[in-house]
């Protein structure tokens, strides 16, 4: 990098600019390129690696072909996908429809509605997790209260039957998350301005047809942004499958992000197989963006 | 009609903010209870706070973790505010075209999912031990290095930053400020507000955060909040009173942060999210 030579009484302000800014900015760049960028390449390298431990030797594409005959990581993909496909929908869906609902101007309580939309947030997902998963134990609070109401008359293994604890982790992850997808609709909301809703209003314009005819359409830039980092964290899902289920009964509830620590951390560890299983998700995550994208950006 | 949509609207909310607040209620007023009493779905507070919170701190070293949790979230939340805000603020004030080139790679790394990062981030750390054991593999450093710098901080701050006044920037040059103090005087104290919702955003996730310290950290007693928790809820007989507190205690800092912060929160999310 240039050092302005010194004796110049007014350095020229383009040049002078340019340089102060790159002082600003690299701290952050050089800890992207670190702490992201590198390992990012560190784990392409390694998912063409074989080897237990630190022995590792370079094997081309056979972590690649083993990714499809593997019935683990299949299971995870496939677990993964359920949980994406009926959970991010369900959540948009609803964190709409409250903030639809508690934009109404001449609501009361609004402040209280809001605050305890939002405050799963504040929990930890490990403390969050907890909870739920004794609030849906067998002899949980869930079972107690829906048999006493006659809803079920046996008790549902919430966390040991296969089909119900992927139905747990859902409903889990709708209550912490759905709030915080609100928040981001409510502020765009608000930003709305009020008179194109009475324009429709004049022109008859139910409130049906105003919420798909504008609504809709105006929060579209962050419908696009929460589906993304909903799509994300999804495809990352961990601490609750760990803490709730443990990944089981069996492999039935396990997520490819645990697969991944269990294959670095727990089983003798095969450092690059567990690479192969993480580029999978960056795929994944790349696709599933740029579909998003597609879906959303006729324009 | 419009009586009928009303009674829908309040009483959607309401089953909503119920369901919404009914774990919480739960939690703490089971940190009161017997185990058996939480077993048997006892709802009602009861007497047994002290006593459950006496064998809390005699089972396990609570203190210990929270104060571990308190040092890695202020020290992380302090850096990523200076390194983010540094960064967006650099982006948009001193703006190139080759500055925006660098700004886009770097919120590419938005995308890159953890879970492709712990295994080679493991191994530098584990490198890194061999040589230098302060940062490697078991140490604070190692936690916060690789989590205080996030692209979102740096994007968040330079969204903010095009809504920055730029009079004030010349003024202050006028007033013969250097371009770093014009940064430091001007522009950190007029976005007092930008930088609570980034810095409670920052707490919180550096608080709970789970999966980095459950690899970087082994021994008991670097432990945090997270993790100890996480370890009480997974044993084969457990004391539902004792863990219960534990959870309560485990979400005041967060709760805290939030409730006191709440206005600047949203303020700076609608600032921002635009």
């Amino acid at each position: 990098m240039k050092v302005a030579k010194p004796g110049i009484s007014i350095p020229h302000r383009g040049s002078r600019t340019k340089l102060t800014g790159w002082w600003f900015v690299i701290i952050a760049v050089v800890m992207i390129a670190a702490f992201y960028f590198y390992p990012m390449i560190q784990a392409l390298l390694l998912s063409f690696k074989t080897g237990k431990g630190a022995n590792l030797h370079y094997t081309g594409l056979d972590n690649y072909k083993r990714l499809f005959s593997d019935k683990t990581f299949l299971t995870a993909v496939k677990n993964t996908f359920i949980y994406l496909i009926i959970q991010v929908p369900i959540m948009i869906i609803l964190g709409m429809f409250i903030s639809v609902l508690l934009n109404d101007r001449n609501l009361k309580f609004k402040g209280f509605f809001r605050t305890a939309i939002f405050l799963p947030c504040v929990t930890s997902l490990v403390a969050y997790s907890i909870i739920f998963k004794y609030l849906f134990g067998t002899d949980g609070l869930v079972n107690l209260g829906l048999t006493k109401l006659h809803i079920i008359a046996e008790p549902i293994n919430w966390i040991t039957d296969p089909f119900w604890a992927k139905v747990t982790i859902i409903i889990a992850i709708t209550w912490r998350w759905t709030g915080y997808n609100m928040i981001f609709y409510l502020s765009s909301l608000q930003n709305i301005d009020n008179s194109i809703y009475e324009a429709a209003r004049i022109d008859g314009a139910s409130a049906f047809r105003q919420f798909f005819t504008i609504t809709i359409p105006l929060l579209k830039p962050i419908i696009l942004f929460t589906s993304i980092t909903s799509t994300i964290g999804t495809l990352q899902l961990f601490d609750e499958i760990v803490n709730i289920t443990k990944g089981g009964p069996g492999q039935s509830t396990m997520s490819i992000s645990q697969y991944i620590y269990n294959l670095s951390f727990k089983y003798s560890p095969d450092f690059g197989y567990a690479a192969t299983v993480s580029y999978s998700i960056v795929i994944m995550i790349i696709i599933l963006s740029f579909v998003q994208f597609k879906v959303a950006g006729d324009k | 009609m419009a009586k009928l949509k009303r009674t829908f609207t309040y009483g959607f909310l309401s089953v909503v903010s119920l369901a919404s607040i009914f774990p919480f209620l739960w939690m703490i007023v089971s940190a009161t209870n017997k185990s058996v009493d939480v077993t048997k779905g006892k709802l009602l507070p009861g007497g047994y706070l002290v006593e459950n919170f006496r064998k809390l701190v005699d089972s396990i070293d609570l203190w210990h973790a929270m104060w571990n949790s308190a040092k890695i979230s202020i020290i992380t939340t302090v850096l990523a505010l200076l390194v983010g805000s540094l960064a967006g603020y650099g982006f948009e004030i001193y703006r190139t075209k080759a500055k925006d080139a660098v700004f886009t790679i770097l919120l590419m790394s938005m995308m890159i999912p953890f879970a492709a990062l712990m295994v080679p981030l493991y191994q530098m750390f584990a490198t890194i031990s061999r040589n230098f054991s302060v940062i490697g593999v078991n140490t604070l450093p190692a936690v916060i290095l690789p989590t205080f710098t996030t692209a979102f901080l740096i994007f968040f701050f330079r969204q903010s930053a095009k809504m920055f006044p730029k009079d004030l920037l010349e003024a202050g040059r006028i007033d013969g400020l250097s371009e770093i103090g014009l940064f430091f005087r001007v522009f950190m104290p007029t976005m007092k507000t930008t930088y609570s919702a980034a810095g409670i955003i920052t707490f919180m996730s550096s608080w709970n955060s789970y999966l980095w310290p459950l690899i970087v950290l082994q021994s008991p007693e670097k432990k945090t909040i997270p993790l100890l928790i996480s370890n009480l809820g997974s044993s084969y007989s457990p004391d539902y009173g004792i863990i219960m507190l534990a959870v309560v205690i485990s979400t005041i800092p967060t709760a805290l942060v939030f409730f006191f912060m709440q206005k600047h929160f949203v303020a700076g999310m609608t600032g921002s999210v635009k």
